[in-house]
């Protein structure tokens, strides 16, 4: 059932989506700079001017190497992670249009967040340095046990809405959000962006009991990238989630494109809120959560919207 | 035009980065390079328009090499994995039988005289793909699945040295399991 709602722009406008990524993600590593500025007791604004501050540190700062270091696939491990953020919000509709109208575009989403195993793993082999490789091993770990949950949820909504094409997804949703009777999806998704992220609970790749594993030895302008691109993925991860549970466009008063953006950085400051709220989930822990209760229940999941899918005829 | 521009870079990138493999003399390296080839291919798919099995490519294949990593350290012991090291082995062997096999198989491709084609591809080639699996492949479908799950499964039992008598005690009553690394879930 094709969507003619949907309408596809010219690739000019991937600027714009880049544009607005990079907004989103100023605006959670602020957040996050004003949760810090408060729990220390400082001025908010000091919060506010910590992505520019933390910047401009950043690019002036000389670049450390380490010895033998394989310098092509650690830049292309931490410049990779901003590249992927991207190409994950090419396939997100903003209102009525959208920059790659995929007939898979479920899959599409789902393939670049397995590059991000790739990528995170080449951040931490990159500097030839035992920290640094640990944090990249402990992602593979967390990434084996969020992966498979994650496909499944992917799969929930795809399956209520017979497509893979993200715009059905949305046209599905018409009377009722997927969040609302598929909620377990939604959670195990959730969960997911922020372990593909290495944020917050699921952070111990670059955990500080291994000096910051894969964030060990980046420094300068690549430090900056891959900190970019963390917030980044989080922001995709947080956008991708409006069409696929929380109705896309759909809302009073303001038009479509409106919604998508407030959702997605509603969503995305709950991203950013838990960030220090909860205690870290260490891998070995959390690949037995992952496989002995996230997979079960997310399948639960995926066969009652089977059920009511069958049902509804 | 755009298209065959987009095919033959496609193709060069992947020949070009299946060769590296062979090339490069770090593991990673060998390993990514032929992810990689594998991305490329399952971008020329794109091209063909079967999006579907395309971006499955792409998604399976780094996943694989990313496991590859892990398996690497798993049962190849650090070291030898973390040094240099060249990226063939029995090498005059190996090379005959590639340029054989190459030759063989272009040979195959520009020699046969291919059938016209009959019928037009289905409008949605994913629809399709997945009737044809739950449809009439069924029965092999679910020969194939029990049968890989299991060899996954003995590959893993025969490559562990700890069985469920080393976890669970000589009566298998122990509770919770001896375990070296303690699970999440308190099992």
């Amino acid at each position: 059932m094709p969507d003619a709602s949907i309408v596809q722009v010219s690739p000019v406008w991937a600027l714009l989506a880049a544009l607005l990524l990079g907004g989103a993600a100023v605006f959670a590593a602020g957040l996050d700079g004003v949760l810090v500025s408060r729990t220390q007791g400082r001025l908010l604004l000091t919060g506010v001017r910590m992505p520019l501050v933390e910047t401009a540190r950043l690019l002036r700062q000389r670049r450390r190497s380490t010895l033998a270091a394989d310098s092509l696939l650690w830049r292309t491990g931490g410049a990779g992670l901003v590249v992927v953020a991207l190409l994950m919000v090419a396939v997100v509709p903003l209102g009525r249009w959208t920059l790659a109208d995929l007939p898979v575009g479920v899959v599409w989403f789902n393939a670049m967040d397995v590059v991000v195993w790739a990528l995170v793993w080449l951040a931490g082999w990159g500097p030839n340095a035992t920290h640094s490789l640990i944090g990249g091993y402990r992602f593979l770990a967390q990434a084996l046990a969020y992966e498979l949950p994650l496909m499944f949820a992917l799969t929930a909504p795809a399956v209520a809405a017979g497509s893979l094409r993200v715009g059905d997804v949305v046209a599905a949703q018409q009377g009722l959000w997927f969040v609302v009777w598929m909620p377990v999806a939604f959670a195990v998704y959730c969960l997911a962006v922020v372990g593909f992220s290495f944020w917050g609970p699921l952070a111990p790749a670059a955990g500080v009991d291994i000096a910051g594993g894969v964030l060990s030895e980046v420094s300068g302008p690549d430090r900056l990238l891959v900190q970019t691109g963390r917030y980044a993925l989080l922001a995709a991860g947080a956008a991708f989630a409006v069409p696929l549970f929380l109705g896309g466009g759909a809302g009073p008063l303001l038009p479509g494109w409106c919604w998508v953006l407030l959702k997605t950085l509603l969503l995305l400051s709950a991203f950013v809120a838990i960030r220090r709220r909860l205690p870290s989930l260490r891998a070995d822990r959390f690949v037995e959560v992952g496989w002995m209760v996230l997979l079960p229940v997310v399948l639960l999941q995926v066969l009652v919207v089977a059920l009511v899918v069958v049902g509804r005829g | 035009m755009l298209e065959s521009v987009l095919f033959w870079s496609i193709a060069v990138l992947a020949v070009a980065s299946g060769v590296a493999v062979f090339r490069v003399d770090s593991m990673a390296r060998a390993t990514y390079a032929l992810a990689v080839s594998f991305v490329a291919v399952g971008l020329a798919l794109l091209l063909v328009g079967l999006d579907y099995i395309g971006l499955i490519v792409v998604l399976m294949m780094v996943m694989e090499m990313a496991v590859m990593a892990v398996y690497m350290i798993m049962f190849m012991g650090m070291n030898p994995a973390l040094m240099p090291m060249s990226m063939v082995h029995g090498h005059r062997a190996a090379v005959i039988t590639a340029v054989g096999a190459f030759v063989l198989l272009a040979a195959g491709a520009l020699l046969v005289p291919w059938p016209q084609r009959r019928g037009t591809p289905s409008a949605d080639p994913t629809v399709a793909l997945g009737e044809a699996l739950m449809g009439s492949k069924m029965l092999v479908m679910m020969t194939v699945s029990p049968v890989m799950v299991a060899t996954i499964v003995a590959g893993i039992v025969l490559a562990s040295h700890r069985t469920r008598y080393d976890r669970l005690g000589d009566d298998l009553r122990r509770r919770p399991a001896d375990d070296p690394q303690p699970g999440g879930v308190g099992r």
